[in-house]
């Protein structure tokens, strides 16, 4: 039996023009249930396609309880700092990664053992803006190992593990300031990238200069950053030095354009104030060519500069479930006006945004956010161009390439101010317009418009899934809307933004839905469910924990005094904690409690919270080990509990400490389900 | 007209759902309704169990090196909820446990608990006491052999 659901109606008319929608939404959803009611009656068959596949919209999105979703998409959190985890197609909110800010849901950035991922060069950063996520690739393919997000505002990366959902590692980047081009991989996972947005002076250098000195002392800096094939350790393999100007997206080349790396810039002005005029005077920008296999070379010969500089490389340990934080101090820098043949610049017609390569990696695909076109390079011709040295001149020491010389062709009157290009595989590319306010559907060779549907409202960047690898899904498309407005129930001044999931599966595409998500989503990944469930982790094993203060059983529960810090090695478990009454805390003290869950089952994790903690609560995985300090600042009595309701007797699961004035004779003492002797004796009186 | 007409198809289509019940609910009944069936099932064996444990040797004298790894197991994963008397903690003591259950009964309901605990009349009759699921402690085959030899340490077996 096929069921229409619909989730758009809105009984509420709140004024003539809504009510005129409503009207127009309640004749549609008729249209909707008769093709429904067409489908489902044998006898009736549907003689209008349109109808019956509009009304299959909603049964596309259904999901059947207990069912699984086709994809994973991966949705990056702009200002949330975080990354969440939707289901495809039913747009349902899997989870939210904690990656770039703290998290005191999860304790991410609380517990002892996570706040170092969070530590930077300038001490612990507790927030940043998270815009672009790469899925790690083989061959050009998702392969499922881990996706990569960037971190705008402090330069850093990180690297999650899709095993367990959790972020294993970040590494901070040097010479960098809005890591915004970024976090962009090679076919192989053999680098990710960094392009910094703005151009500042190089940290070796003083950065106390007039800012009007822009062109003079302010640099870009490209980081490749190896990525090692078995365990995904992050290292920044070198730096390539460019004119100061503004990075903004990059794509790795594949199959022709393979060892090559595409980079959007703007203010080629090399303005330092009022950009929205200042870089929007020169009627064309850049692409950045980038031949990372010759800077390979370079570097393997032992050229470069080494250069001294500070920042943090952060690693997760799954076994000792602590990470550590180094603080590194040389990166290996290329200028790439001293190493010919490195780099190429490409004419791109008002501020290029996206640089988008096609699945072959013959056609590399700029979109100018002030343009009304959409230029579409060829590999074969860039290759030419620069074998037979047809340059335009040079730009800061770079061969410029002439823009007809790379050029294969123009997309006309496509919209306004395209932003971002992905694709399905099938030879087509969807484009978003951000003024106009559409996403386009146009043939690669023949540069035709094929079709253009609205969306709600403005969309920046778009998803396919695979859609920027040598395979693309297809099926679906996700539009990433900048503005939300009338979309969803009013929630004050500030709105949700909205995502909307399309089908593109025929020659149209249709809109299946719309949906909120979480922060302020930039790009999105997505993957087949397969590629992924098959090595979830479920637990962690107990006898493979290594952290130092693990307690591997409940006999072992202990508390352990040095000086002023109090050690409590505590299990939790249905339905208590060993220990559970604890006396001979002191006023001054440092309390550790280093939680271990001792279940080994799926889903059970466990949470500890104790009353005035001025950080946050825990939430143990089972077969974990993560610890809350606590510093009581009153004499008093402290309930601990568990938070995260784990059996019928999970409001039983709680405990007390015990708060002596500094310098008590109060003994340290613990117990589970007994008295304490002192109780014993107060009992006996 | 067409409109019309599938608009009365349409009439009859709800009413015809209105006397079905709740809409969602229909799609998972078949399944549910399935599975209890499999669940009263005569060939369920109560005194074995369900699970890969359909026939463990015991040898009439403990293996003191197996009930010594076994009691490694069970105080890391085990004895935060049972005791070895007969007193009940979060689970029922384990004193006189492998008088009251064939081995492999006891050795599945360790590694398959929760399809036991949905399936098994003992093992519900103990959640109606404990009122707490055993959860499913992710033990190898060997542990779940070695903890039940532990356990018949524990009952006294030299």
């Amino acid at each position: 039996m096929m069921r229409v659901f619909h989730r758009t109606d809105n009984p509420l008319s709140l004024s003539p023009k809504v009510n005129l929608i409503n009207m127009k939404r309640v004749l549609f959803l008729i249209m909707l249930l008769s093709a429904a009611v067409m489908l489902s009656i044998s006898a009736c068959k549907p003689k209008n396609a349109g109808d019956a596949v509009s009304g299959d919209a909603a049964s596309r999105v259904y999901v059947q309880p207990g069912k699984y979703d086709e994809l994973y998409n991966f949705v990056s959190g702009g200002f949330s700092g975080q990354v969440s985890v939707y289901g495809i197609p039913s747009a349902r909110l899997l989870r939210v990664i904690p990656v770039f800010s703290v998290d005191p849901e999860k304790g991410w950035g609380y517990s002892e053992e996570t706040k170092p991922m969070l530590n930077t060069s300038h001490g612990m950063v507790p927030w940043d803006d998270q815009h672009h996520l790469d899925l790690s690739q083989t061959k050009g393919e998702t392969d499922g190992r881990w996706i990569f997000a960037n971190a705008n505002n402090t330069p850093r990366i990180a690297r999650i593990d899709l095993r367990t959902f959790r972020t294993a590692e970040i590494i901070e980047i040097p010479n960098s300031a809005g890591n915004h081009s970024s976090p962009f991989i090679t076919e192989n996972t053999e680098y990710v990238v960094a392009g910094t947005r703005f151009s500042v002076p190089m940290d070796d250098a003083s950065g106390d200069v007039a800012i009007d000195t822009y062109k003079k002392n302010f640099k870009g800096t490209i980081s490749f950053i190896s990525v090692a094939p078995e365990d995904g350790n992050m290292k920044i393999a070198f730096q390539l030095i460019l004119p100061g100007m503004n990075f903004d997206l990059s794509h790795s080349g594949k199959g022709p354009s393979s060892g090559w790396f595409f980079f959007s810039t703007y203010n080629s002005e090399q303005a330092h104030t009022l950009l929205e005029v200042n870089a929007s005077k020169n009627d064309k920008d850049y692409i950045l060519a980038v031949n990372w296999k010759k800077a390979e070379e370079y570097v393997k010969a032992g050229k470069g500069r080494k250069q001294t500089v500070k920042y943090a490389h952060n690693k997760f340990d799954e076994s000792t479930h602590t990470a550590t934080s180094k603080m590194l101090t040389e990166v290996t820098v290329l200028d790439v006006k001293d190493f010919p043949e490195i780099a190429y610049m490409i004419p791109c017609p008002k501020s290029p945004h996206g640089v988008d390569v096609d699945p072959t990696g013959e056609y590399i695909v700029g979109s100018g956010k002030l343009a009304a076109l959409i230029p579409v390079f060829a590999m074969s011709k860039i290759k030419k161009a620069i074998a037979d040295k047809t340059f335009d001149g040079s730009y800061g020491g770079i061969p410029v390439l002439k823009y007809e010389s790379a050029l294969y062709g123009e997309v006309k009157k496509p919209g306004l101010g395209p932003l971002h290009t992905e694709f399905d595989g099938k030879g087509n590319a969807y484009t978003t317009f951000f003024i106009s306010s559409e996403i386009v559907k146009w043939n690669i060779k023949d540069l035709k418009v094929i079709d253009r549907q609205p969306t709600y409202y403005s969309p920046g960047h778009l998803s396919i899934p695979g859609g920027d690898t040598m395979k693309p899904y297809g099926k679906y498309l996700m539009a990433y809307n900048k503005i939300t407005k009338d979309r969803f129930l009013p929630t004050g001044p500030e709105l949700a933004q909205s995502a909307q999931l399309f089908d593109i599966s025929g020659e149209k595409m249709k809109l299946l839905i719309d949906y909120p998500t979480i922060g302020e989503p930039h790009y999105a990944q997505s993957i087949p469910a397969d590629k992924v469930v098959k090595n979830s982790v479920k637990t962690f094993k107990l006898e493979e924990n290594k952290h130092p203060y693990v307690t591997m059983g409940e006999k072992n529960s202990k508390i352990v005094r040095e000086g002023n810090k109090v050690h409590v090695y505590i299990t939790a478990m249905r339905s208590h904690f060993s220990p559970d009454n604890i006396e001979g805390v002191k006023l001054g003290d440092e309390v550790y409690f280093h939680v271990t869950n001792l279940e080994q089952d799926w889903d059970v994790p466990h949470g500890f919270a104790i009353k005035g903690a001025i950080n946050a609560e825990l939430l143990i995985m089972p077969g974990e080990t993560t610890t809350l300090k606590w510093v009581p600042q009153k004499v008093g009595m402290y309930p601990i509990y568990c938070t995260d309701f784990c059996s019928a007797l999970h409001q039983e699961m709680s405990g007390y400490v015990r708060v002596s004035p500094k310098g008590s004779n109060v003994a340290i003492s613990f117990s589970l389900g007994k008295n304490s002797p002192a109780g014993d004796s107060l009992l006996k009186r | 007209m067409k409109k019309l007409l599938c608009l009365s198809a349409l009439v009859l289509f709800v009413a015809a759902c209105a006397g079905s019940g709740d809409g969602t609910g229909s799609d998972t009944t078949s399944a549910a309704t399935s599975e209890t069936t499999e669940g009263g099932n005569p060939s369920y064996d109560p005194n074995r169990g369900e699970g890969k444990f359909t026939n463990v040797e015991v040898k009439p004298n403990l293996d003191a090196g197996m009930a010594e790894k076994g009691e490694k197991v069970a105080d890391l994963k085990c004895t935060s909820c049972h005791k070895m008397t007969d007193e009940r903690l979060v689970g029922p003591g384990w004193a006189g446990v492998t008088t009251r259950h064939a081995p492999e009964w006891i050795m599945n309901f360790m590694t398959n608990t929760d399809v036991m605990i949905d399936k098994d009349p003992k093992a519900q009759a103990m959640l109606e006491i404990c009122m707490v699921r055993m959860p499913n402690q992710n033990l190898s085959d060997d542990d779940a052999r070695n903890v039940y030899e532990y356990m018949r340490k524990v009952d006294g077996v030299k």
